[in-house]
């Protein structure tokens, strides 16, 4: 009988990943693109969201949308409509994007004359919370219908993130969600996530949103 | 669904730290996750013994070790482990506040592991 032996390992399993984010992190710092990583549920608002962001913003950046789908081309088409390029990478059933896959996604665009790039991140509350894609800041959108009750479901994605949107506010009058709530609860997970009030779909809160979103981007191209 | 691509890593570093001239086989992997990290721990295990078919690593078992989440507070500095269950009513222990930040609890580590 062999002896048993035990080999010290000490290695973080994302190693990997992380390195890759860091490295992407600085060329995009070298480009000075912005790269923000927009998570939700399935149905939360992404899309939407990024339609009213793109309508916002288009005079005063140059923008790309990097759309994940685990196996439609639904989204990107929805993007493309408005003329901005729309990159559609398939995750072919991973529930998340890590950043080699960004990294693919960013191939088919010219960094250099892009200010800000959006990653629609695929719909799920746990896996993409777990792997960092290279972005610059990660956004959140939480919408009424899903309930207030998330942040205590999904911790993880709440500490993660720099701002946290609430959104189709438009519908707090049909539900029992309570706005103070999840932000008491938000902030006790994470004090510095920045929250917004909207609606992607009648507009309303919109402008609170692209304001704070071109400050960060600014700040980012002349830091 | 992100057990796939971990226990991927799990397997690609393991052999890395097993050259096939000293290690004929990979037993037992001990294995750390944070308390706030998702994981099925039966899932990991399906789908290590999966992928390991044919390695050095085939059959090799599994052992995880949960961290503990622990923030930081923003007023005192008070460094506190809290429950996942009690995040939401996340205070500092010591002064009361609710200005803390999260230190640690998340992402796999490969502590170390038996071989023959």
């Amino acid at each position: 009988m062999e002896e048993i032996r035990l080999i010290e390992v000490k290695e973080e399993i994302q190693a990997d990943n992380k390195a890759k984010a860091e490295a992407l992190r600085d060329r995009l710092a070298a480009h000075k693109t912005f790269l923000l990583n927009l998570m939700s549920s399935p149905g939360a608002g992404k899309t939407t969201l990024i339609l009213r962001t793109i309508e916002a913003l288009r005079n005063d950046l140059q923008m790309s949308v990097i759309e994940a789908d685990i196996d439609s081309m639904v989204d990107a088409e929805k993007i493309a409509a408005t003329g901005i390029t729309a990159v559609q990478l398939r995750t072919g059933g991973f529930c998340h994007l890590d950043a080699s896959m960004v990294e693919k996604g960013l191939e088919g665009l010219d960094l250099a004359s892009l200010d800000l790039v959006i990653i629609e991140n695929v719909g799920n509350l746990v896996c993409p919370a777990e792997f960092d894609t290279g972005a610059i800041k990660n956004a959140m959108i939480l919408s009424v219908p899903e309930g207030d009750d998330k942040p205590l479901k999904y911790p993880l994605m709440f500490t993660v993130c720099d701002v946290l949107l609430i959104n189709k506010i438009d519908y707090l009058g049909l539900s029992d969600f309570n706005v103070e709530a999840v932000r008491e609860r938000a902030r006790r997970l994470n004090p510095r996530i920045k929250i917004f009030e909207v609606s992607a779909k009648t507009g309303q809160g919109i402008a609170g949103w692209t304001q704070w979103l071109k400050g960060q981007v600014d700040e980012f191209r002349s830091g | 669904m992100h057990e796939l691509p971990v226990t991927e890593g799990i397997l690609k570093i393991v052999l890395q730290h097993a050259p096939a001239e000293s290690v004929s086989k990979i037993v037992r992997i001990f294995l750390e996750v944070g308390e706030l990290s998702d994981l099925e721990d039966e899932w990991i295990q399906h789908y290590f013994d999966y992928l390991s078919k044919g390695t050095r690593a085939e059959k090799a078992e599994l052992v995880i070790q949960r961290i503990p989440i622990m923030f930081q507070c923003d007023q005192c500095a008070n460094r506190f482990e809290i429950k996942r269950e009690a995040l939401q009513d996340l205070q500092c222990p010591e002064c009361g506040s609710t200005e803390c930040k999260f230190v640690s609890g998340k992402g796999y580590y490969i502590k170390n592991m038996e071989v023959v």
